[in-house]
């Protein structure tokens, strides 16, 4: 029969309909371990959930771009000329514009950053700012986050004029194969891109919503991380649709 | 300080945030459980009407009608997809490695629970949508589970490539969505969850195997995705990825250029690391019941898990195999080729391991011991036809031929099958809190077993004959006559094993209910799951976490008070 030897109690069961709160990581891996959750573990394990879903998306780009070389490389069979051509194409894409789209992401990454950072020294000064009588004076509170919303939303706005602008150049996503990859490619990173902007509102309402500052930092920190790596991406989908036509 | 009493007090009462929509992991294993289980009896029910069909082609059964030919094409797509997707990608990971992860390395739960319920709901979904193809206009697809270019990528190519096919893609692609929540969910839980003491070498195997298979499945699902979003838009959007300049009825299709090779370049990426991702938990279910069963520590833990390694990894680089009939570079067909039988090393390790970890144990047969024999065996003969298709010169003569179905089944489907029936039998009375019936379990098994290999066993020599797969009607084809007795003894194999099956669903749900009960560690087990209640309370463990000291395979102790030690029980100087 079970010998089950009761060791540590956990002081944080289930609340409500929600499960138990899982412990910090364990193992003897040099890490802390079995005891209750805490700010630190919560953190830890939402960067590591992250990172699993930034290899996710690398696996869906990398596949993409092994498509766009296999693609391009490959001739086709022109019946006028009974012969093997190649039908990849060339599309005038808005240079212009989709540089100003790259700043405005850069600035935003930039922002994001900022927001990162006020809302880890929030949560490290937290605690101290609880001790009765202490107060750390009248931090000035600029809106990061805010502002890289409103960044984002610029450079969505900003993709959508780009789409125009091909369709108005005759660039359809049926119009060639390079046309078919640029739409894809752009598109599938702005979907992306929007995955993070519901990431970065549901941040902002935290902070609005006066959430524990544990919680808000959490979100923030796994929200700008993804937000960078959005910013890179986008970056490589432009060398990639810029240098590789 | 929490007490057990009050853990169960913060366990959801409600009907729906209790069984519907709950974040506990156990109800989300058994969930999986139960879809997969549902899924099951369809994709098997298909091989039937297919078995049927291929023996009495001009038959009219009840409720379906005649087959026609495009239906056979309609029927083998569905029941490769379904049991494919929602059968050996969901019992083994979703069911059981949801449920028993957490136990295993001591959590409460997993590391995102949200994530988990969704998982479980979105590949609800992609079921729903897949069966939904059954019913449009058109019917379902007909372009097999691989899905091959250009047959998929035109609506025009027949009378299931209209929306069937869309909506085959569609669930494809909402399940690996599903699929990579489910695995970032694993990895993190795995790597960080893992209670006090419970370092990565003392995991159980089963722990091991599950993570693995995560991994796998969050580089794979996500290629799968990309290249199942170009179908969609070949078919959809005049794009031309896959489809070159094509004639269909006499007339020239919109598209040029593309390559079906493209196609399947993307597709097999994913699909050779889905073989592994519907076999590696089968070989930690194995290996876990193996050494509880023989009462022995298992054979070479480590080499187990370097093994299980080797595997995910060499899966990633052998894709090309399936492809050596596509006119591929000789020089590809033979890296390809080295590799793939690369992959016979850790295989055999494991084999040896395993035997290994039975040879002069203390045998207990009890149904789940049985089938991870039947596992082990399975694994032997479906591995071992696996070499011959790794090379390109046997490949050219056995591609497309019952050689390969054969192969495939017993190595990846029926081997699988048996490792979620091992997985079954073994944890249903932690499951449940009931002991479910040994006579019928045996009989069930033995059923199961000799069914498997009286269908699976002569498509080797059907193949080797030169007998193509996929095709509808072998009885009006005057030199395949020779052949059709063998068809048609498969043909009642293939009934009589689907009998059998009602054996093990009417034991699972009369020991649901009226199974006598189960004690709290009824197989003498050493891992965490057999440290806590039966069934486990909502929290896992009642309020305490568990301190682990020992390895997981602790049996047959030298110096022991019992032929075991728990992975908790204090560390003493006679173990290690």
């Amino acid at each position: 029969m079970a010998t089950y030897t009761p060791s540590s109690p956990i002081d944080h069961i289930g609340h409500g309909h929600k499960p138990p709160m899982p412990p910090a990581g364990g193992g003897d891996d040099g890490r802390s371990g079995g005891d209750a959750p805490n700010y630190g573990a919560r953190l830890r394990r939402a960067r590591l959930g992250l990172i699993c879903g930034i290899a996710t998306v690398c696996m869906v780009f990398i596949s993409l771009t092994s498509a766009y070389i296999v693609r391009k490389g490959l001739p086709t069979f022109d019946g006028a000329s009974n012969s093997y051509v190649r039908d990849w194409g060339r599309v005038d894409l808005p240079w212009l514009l989709l540089a100003i789209n790259t700043a405005i992401l850069l600035v935003s990454s930039i922002t994001m950053e900022f927001a990162r950072r006020k809302a880890a020294r929030e949560a490290a000064l937290a605690p101290v700012k609880s001790i009765p009588g202490v107060s750390l004076g009248n931090e000035r509170s600029f809106p990061w986050l805010g502002i890289t919303v409103l960044l984002g939303i610029s450079f969505l706005a900003g993709q959508w004029l780009a789409w125009g602008e091909l369709h108005a150049r005759g660039f359809f996503v049926d119009t060639n194969p390079s046309s078919s990859f640029a739409f894809l490619l752009t598109i599938a990173h702005a979907i992306h891109l929007g995955g993070g902007m519901i990431a970065l509102i549901w941040a902002a309402s935290a902070s609005l919503l006066r959430k524990p500052v544990e919680s808000r930092r959490i979100v923030v920190d796994i929200t700008a991380w993804y937000w960078h790596f959005m910013a890179v991406l986008w970056i490589y989908v432009f060398a990639l649709l810029g240098f590789a036509k | 300080m929490a007490t057990p009493a009050s853990v169960h007090a913060h366990a959801p009462q409600g009907f729906i945030r209790k069984y519907i929509f709950s974040l506990d992991h156990k109800v989300i294993g058994i969930q999986y459980f139960f879809l997969a289980l549902t899924a099951v009896f369809v994709g098997m029910f298909l091989s039937l009407l297919m078995r049927i069909h291929l023996i009495w082609p001009a038959a009219v059964l009840p409720l379906v009608g005649e087959i026609k030919p495009e239906t056979y094409l309609s029927l083998l797509t569905m029941h490769g997809t379904i049991m494919v997707f929602f059968v050996l990608t969901t019992a083994p990971q979703g069911g059981f490695g949801n449920y028993f992860l957490p136990i295993q390395i001591g959590a409460p739960d997993m590391a995102f629970p949200v994530l988990n319920m969704l998982s479980f709901w979105t590949t609800f979904v992609g079921f729903v949508v897949i069966i939904a193809a059954f019913f449009v206009t058109g019917g379902a697809p007909l372009h097999g589970w691989t899905g091959y270019t250009p047959l998929s990528a035109l609506p025009s190519a027949g009378p299931g490539e209209q929306l069937g096919a869309d909506l085959w893609i569609a669930s494809i692609a909402i399940f690996c969505i599903a699929s990579l929540m489910g695995a970032l969910n694993f990895i993190t839980t795995t790597l960080d969850l893992r209670a006090k003491g419970m370092t990565m070498m003392r995991m159980p195997l089963t722990v091991w195997s599950w993570f693995i298979t995560a991994i796998l499945g969050l580089l794979a699902f996500g290629v799968l995705l990309s290249a199942g979003i170009l179908l969609l838009m070949d078919r959809n959007l005049g794009t031309s990825f896959y489809v070159p300049l094509v004639v269909v009825n006499g007339q020239i299709m919109g598209h040029k250029g593309g390559s079906p090779l493209l196609w399947q370049h993307l597709f097999w990426f994913f699909g050779h690391p889905e073989v592994y991702i519907a076999i590696l938990p089968g070989m930690g279910v194995a290996s876990q019941v193996l050494s509880t069963f023989s009462r022995k520590p298992i054979f070479g833990y480590r080499a187990m898990v370097y093994a299980m390694l080797s595997i995910g990894f060499f899966g990633f680089m052998v894709w090309g195999h399936h492809m050596f009939m596509s006119g591929m570079s000789p020089y590809s067909a033979f890296a390809f080729s080295i590799l793939t039988m690369c992959i016979g090393v850790p295989s055999a390790i494991k084999t040896f391991n395993w035997l290994g970890t039975m040879y002069k144990g203390r045998i207990r047969f009890h149904t789940p011991m049985l089938y991870a024999i039947g596992f082990v065996s399975l694994f032997v003969s479906g591995g071992l036809s696996g070499p011959f298709l790794a090379q390109p010169v046997l490949d050219i003569q056995l591609h497309d031929t019952y050689f390969v179905v054969g192969h495939f089944h017993l190595i990846m489907g029926v081997a699988a099958i048996f490792g979620i029936f091992a997985a079954t039998y073994y944890w249903f009375p932690k499951m449940f809190g009931r002991m479910m019936n040994e006579p019928m379990g045996k009989l069930h098994f033995f059923l199961t077993l000799a069914g498997t290999y009286a269908i699976f066993m002569p498509m080797h020599y059907l193949g080797m004959a030169g007998q193509t797969r996929r095709y509808s009607q072998f009885t009006e084809v005057a030199y395949q006559q020779k052949l059709l007795p063998l068809q048609t003894f498969m043909t009642y194999a293939a009934i009589i094993t689907i009998a059998a099956q009602f054996i093990f669903v009417i034991n699972l749900f009369w020991s649901m209910f009226k199974g006598p009960k189960a004690s709290d560690n009824p197989w003498e087990s050493t891992t965490l799951e057999w440290t806590t209640a039966t069934p486990p309370p909502h929290d896992n463990f009642g309020g305490v976490t568990p301190v682990v000291h020992h390895g997981p395979y602790e049996y047959g102790v030298p110096g022991a008070p019992r032929d075991y030690v728990m992975q908790t029980d204090p560390a003493t100087s006679t173990t290690h």
